[in-house]
Order: structure tokens, then sequence, then C-alpha cells
């Protein structure tokens, strides 16, 4: 088993998948020759050829529209949205049409697609390369929508989500692609896509995460385990459906939670988790169910200090963890 | 790339066989129509929206497609087109009646909101415009298969102004598709006449500026729309790409059931239309023609308005969904289609 950058394992499972599976095949913006603004198209055009790579137009509504149509004729396509931040245009293509085909048709037709674009900040990508606007999506039945958040995991979605016959929203964090590496194995595998992973074992302090957000995570929760704290992470990993199971039996057993994300809180994936725990968990809590996120403006601005004011860092997270552990 | 206006004289080399089955096809909509809103006023069915106007050039598509081996992405008013291919009057009386059996949707969709998994006919939303696009993704698999499958999509002139029109003929253009493009332009866009709505004469102008050809076509003359259909199938199926149609049509009917289009359309207008019907005008022409002899046209609809008795007794006859079906097919069940 070879370690390998998030972003390799993602082309990876897309590269050997389109060796198996002939209708298999990327559009998007700059997904050829370019190999896409991140690479992970790399090298894809010059194995299968133009008509598998196909560099599209610079129009969101008919990248998407166009996977729709050819999923439905008989092609398992991935459109990649260059930036999440440029999606809206395609909103009606993705929630009007891709979200509903299947209900709407009681069950005649489906949308067989994956859609790639990456989000997040930190990269200094201002106002429009830097949003997490995932919560959106995952209000709407009809999507699947998964953020895988390590190499391993990467690669074994992007595989689950070609061969899912309904539409799969695949959101990458863009600093992972070359910040997190971790082995992956040779071949074909998957990894369901509606299951959350417990990415650290622990009993005091539940906390639950996604994407680069489970890695910040992480970082806090190993300087907390230095004052003999112990802290369960979970990694979501899909936000639609979400694992109601692993997040009731987690937050059950620590008694404690904090839930992490980069987008900013209101009508977001913290606060479904934090409704579920409400349901679920009332009688085991020990403290009040604490969130850390985003805050309340529109986008992450550009300059660093403005920029630093938007992250969500290990020493923010490490600080709502020692709250809760004082609590 | 030049724009043409069409107009046929005499026949299109179609023989008396053809014209009577057009004749057929078109009155056998316009009576679907005319029973789905009798059910609206009666209370029985809440919704409709009529094809009333449009018939010709839907039947002159239908009639040169090759059903379940063509693809359709249709607009909500092509009930003509979609009986043509295949569906019938009892599919769209269950659709009316919100019945559990109708095909386009079980019962979930509004009327005319058309789909048909066995004739290649996508299933349909309300957003309009959406449904361009899907065609050209749907004719570009067949173009990476190397099939000759042509992709008929429509829309009303009042769709034209979405932004997914743009992108759609774009991109059928530079990927050369097998895709045609029919507006059907009955001048309102609901309530907004055309020149509200665009600054030149004709949809069909725009044909130049995305590099394929576009046609006018008098969309209430049965006879130049089928030369017309006939021409831009026979140009996909050969693989020289995409037509964009502009059937000029009458709306005969208010835009729906909800609709009362005397409130915003001048009486005398509305009168005249009905002159200009296309099943009158197409009628004389067949008589004129020799091709329908007095009492034949008779004859046709009693035996059509039989075929929609039974239609409406079975479709009345037909349970409704089960309430609690309606959390079935969020995500593939078992027996779905897949992929």
């Amino acid at each position: 088993m070879a370690e390998k950058t998030y972003i390799e394992a993602i082309r990876e499972g897309i590269r050997e998948e389109m060796q198996r599976d002939g209708r298999v095949m990327i559009l998007g913006e700059d997904v050829g020759a370019k190999g896409g603004v991140f690479g992970v198209t790399e090298g894809l055009q010059q194995e299968f050829g133009e008509d598998r790579v196909l560099d599209s137009p610079l129009a969101e509504s008919l990248i998407v529209g166009v996977a729709i149509g050819a999923a439905m004729n008989g092609l398992r396509p991935i459109a990649e949205i260059q930036f999440q931040d440029f999606i809206m245009p395609a909103m009606d293509q993705i929630v009007s049409e891709a979200a509903k085909m299947r209900y709407r048709s009681n069950g005649d037709w489906g949308v067989p697609m994956v859609l790639r674009s990456p989000f997040g900040g930190g990269v200094h990508g201002a106002l429009y390369h830097s949003q997490s606007i995932e919560a959106i999506f995952a209000h709407i039945p009809g999507l699947r929508v998964v953020v895988p958040s390590t190499p391993y995991d990467a690669k074994g979605m992007i595989v689950a989500a070609l061969r899912d016959p309904d539409p799969v929203l695949y959101f990458e964090h863009k600093r992972c692609y070359r910040a997190i590496k971790g082995d992956v194995p040779e071949g074909d595998y998957t990894v369901p896509l509606d299951r959350a992973r417990v990415a650290r074992e622990g009993s005091d302090i539940a906390v639950f995460s996604y994407g680069m957000m489970v890695h910040t995570s992480l970082e806090a929760a190993e300087r907390l385990a230095a004052d003999g704290f112990s802290c369960e992470v979970t990694d979501l990993r899909s936000l639609r459906p979400i694992d109601r199971a692993a997040i009731v039996a987690s937050a059950r057993k620590c008694g404690k939670v904090l839930v992490v994300q980069e987008a900013n809180l209101a009508v977001s994936v913290a606060a479904e988790v934090a409704a579920i725990i409400a349901e679920e968990c009332f009688d085991y809590l020990d403290a009040p169910v604490m969130r850390i996120g985003g805050p309340e403006i529109p986008a992450m601005p550009y300059s660093p200090p403005l920029e630093d004011f938007y992250l969500v860092t290990p020493n923010k997270v490490e600080a709502k963890l020692r709250e809760l552990a004082a609590y | 790339m030049a724009m043409t206006k069409t107009e046929t004289k005499g026949r299109a080399g179609l023989d008396a066989e053809t014209l009577r089955l057009m004749y057929r096809h078109m009155l056998r909509s316009r009576l679907t129509d005319e029973r789905l809103w009798v059910l609206n006023r009666q209370g029985r069915a809440p919704f409709w929206i009529s094809a009333e106007g449009h018939e010709a050039v839907q039947v002159a598509f239908g009639m040169n497609l090759r059903p379940a081996h063509d693809w359709v992405a249709p607009y909500y008013r092509d009930l003509a087109l979609t009986l043509v291919l295949g569906m019938t009057p009892k599919d769209h009386i269950l659709s009316g009646l919100q019945r559990a059996d109708d095909p386009n949707s079980g019962g979930r969709q509004m009327p005319a909101h058309y789909g048909c998994r066995r004739l290649n006919i996508i299933s349909t939303g309300s957003s309009v415009g959406t449904q361009l696009i899907h065609a050209t993704g749907i004719a570009l698999a067949s173009q990476m298969r190397g099939e000759d499958a042509v992709t008929f999509t429509s829309i009303g002139e009042g769709g034209t102004s979405e932004g997914d029109f743009h992108e759609a003929l774009n991109f059928a253009a530079t990927k050369k598709l097998a895709v045609i493009f029919l507006v059907e332009n009955n001048g309102f866009a609901i309530s907004v006449p055309w020149q509200k709505q665009m600054a030149t004469q004709d949809v069909a102008d725009r044909a130049k500026g995305y590099g394929m050809p576009g046609v006018v076509v008098d969309g209430s003359d049965a006879i130049a729309c089928y030369a017309v259909a006939r021409e831009a199938v026979k140009r996909a199926r050969r693989g020289d790409g995409p037509t964009l149609v502009e059937a000029k049509v009458l709306r005969l009917t208010s835009h729906s059931s909800d609709d009362d289009q005397r409130r915003y359309r001048n009486r005398d207008e509305l009168e005249a239309d009905k002159e200009r019907d296309s099943l009158l005008r197409f009628k004389a022409t067949l008589e004129e023609l020799g091709v329908l002899h007095p009492g034949d046209a008779e004859e046709m609809r009693a035996e059509l308005v039989l075929e929609l008795d039974r239609a409406t007794d079975e479709a009345e006859a037909a349970p409704m969904p089960s309430p609690d079906s309606a959390m079935l097919h969020v995500y593939a069940e078992e027996g779905d289609w897949r992929g």
C-alpha cells in the first residue's frame, strides 16, 4: 500500500474506474489539457481522449445539465464545477432536475452522475474561491452529499459515487489536496456513501466534523490528550444522508459534544447534528452542545488578518474543547 | 447558415394515407385536450395546460421521429407530440385525475409534465428551459457511442429568454450534436406578448449567432411543418448537427386552466385566431386535395370520442396513490431504473 496525497487518491479512483467502465466521462472547465485548475484530472485527457475528458464551455448550468442528460442516456458522467463558489448558476439543474428526476418520474428515470467541486478557504482565495456552502445541498432530498477527508476515503468514495444510481455531490476541501497524505490501497475498493467514521476513539468529548476540519479537530484533540482529556473525533463523511446512528452513539458515550465546521453556523450541518443530539441524547448530556464555525459574514475576506479571523484553527478548537472539558 | 422562411405549396410529396394520419393525430390530440378541459371544469381534474393551436407542428415532428429510438425532451404543451410517439389519451387522463397508474409521474406531477421511459421521453419538471440542456447531454451520449439517434427538444418563445436556451444552443452547435430545438412561438409568455420579450421578430434569427441553421415555419400549416421537420430530422440523423426551428403557432386557449386570457388579450384577435385554427385549415386543404371526403372527419371524430369515453371511464376507475407511497423513489428503490 502506497502513501498518496488526497488529490492523487481522487485521481487514481477516477482513472481506475474510467479504465474499468467505458461509460464514465468527465466534463468541466479546463479539465482537459490543463488537468483542472488544481490538477485533479491531470493526465486523464491524454489517457482517455477528448470525448471522455471534455473541456466544456464556461457555463455551469450547462455542465450539470449535460451530465444529467448524458446520465439518463447511459453514461456515468462526472461534472466538475471549478470552485463550489461558482455552482450557483447550476442550482436549478441540481435542485430542480437532478435531485427530483427519480421522484417525479416515480422511479422510471434517475440521474447517476457525480458532481465534484472543491470548497473551503485558507488559501488566500477571498470571497469567491473559499466558500463552504455544502449545507445548501445537504438540505435537498434526492441528492447525496459527501465530503471525504482522507486519501483512503477520497478514492473509495469517488468509486462508490460513480457506481451509485443517484446524483452524488462530492466536495473536496482544497487544503486537503496536497497537505493530507495517507495510505491508499492499489486497485478496486469502495467506501460506503452514508456512513460516518470514527477518526479517533475517546470517551470525554464527542467531536463531529468533516473535510479539512477533521484534521483540525484531530490536532486539537491531540493537545487535550496531553492533559488527560480524551476526545472522540467522528468524521461525518456524508452530509446527506447523515449517519444519525453514529452521531447518537458517540454523543451518548461521551456526554459532551463539540461540532466543528468551516462554514458559518446558522442553518448548517452543525445545526443538524446539534438537533439530532437534542432529539435523541437529551438524557445523556453533561453539557450544552457546543459548535464552532465561521462567522456570520457573507464569505471569507482576502487580507490575511481578515482571513485568519474567519478560519477555524486548531487553537480555536482547542479553546472550545477546554471550555467543554471544564464544564 | 442563412435563415429561411419555409412555405410549402401543394402536399410536400406526402401520400393520402400520411396526410390522413396527420389529420387524425391532430384531431386526437385536440379531442383529448378538450376532454381534459371538460374534466377540469367539472372539478374532476384540478389543472390542465393545453396544446390547442400547437398540434400541427408537434404532429409533424412526431411523425418524423423514430419512437423509442430517438429521444425527446418536451415541454408542457407537447400533448400532440406524446400521442404521436405512442402515449395514449388514457395516460394523460390518468395524470389529469392524479391516479397512481399515471405513467408520466404516478400522480406526483401536474398534468402535462410529460415523461415515458419506454418511448425515451424524458421526465419534465416545471423549470422552463432546463430540458434544452438535457437534450444536448442525451445527444452527446448518442454521439459518443456512434449512434444515429436524434434528440428532439421544445420550448415556448417565452422560455427562449432563459440562460439555458443560450447555453444549450451554443453547446449543441459547438459539438455538432444531433439535436432539434423547436420553439413553439405562440406570441405569449403567459400574459406578456412577444414584443415585450425580445427585440427581434423571429427567435430563429439567433441561430446564426450560434452557427446553426434557423428556420421559421407557419406552425398552423401542417404540410409546411412536415417538410421542415423531415429536413431537420434528416440533417441531424446524417450527422450534420442541430437545427433551430421556430413555428409560429396560435394559443387558442388561456395559458392554463387557472388563467383567463380575456384579461390581457384583445377579443377580436381571439375570435380571429379561431378562424385560423390549424385543424380547420388542414381539413379544408385535405378536402381540396381530395384526401378527405365528406363525412370522413366526422367518422374519425366519432371513433376517437369512443376511445376517449373508454379512457375516461378506465382512468376514473383507477386507484389513487397510497399516502405512504409518497416516501418512495427519493433514491433508487429495488426495480427502479439505475442507469
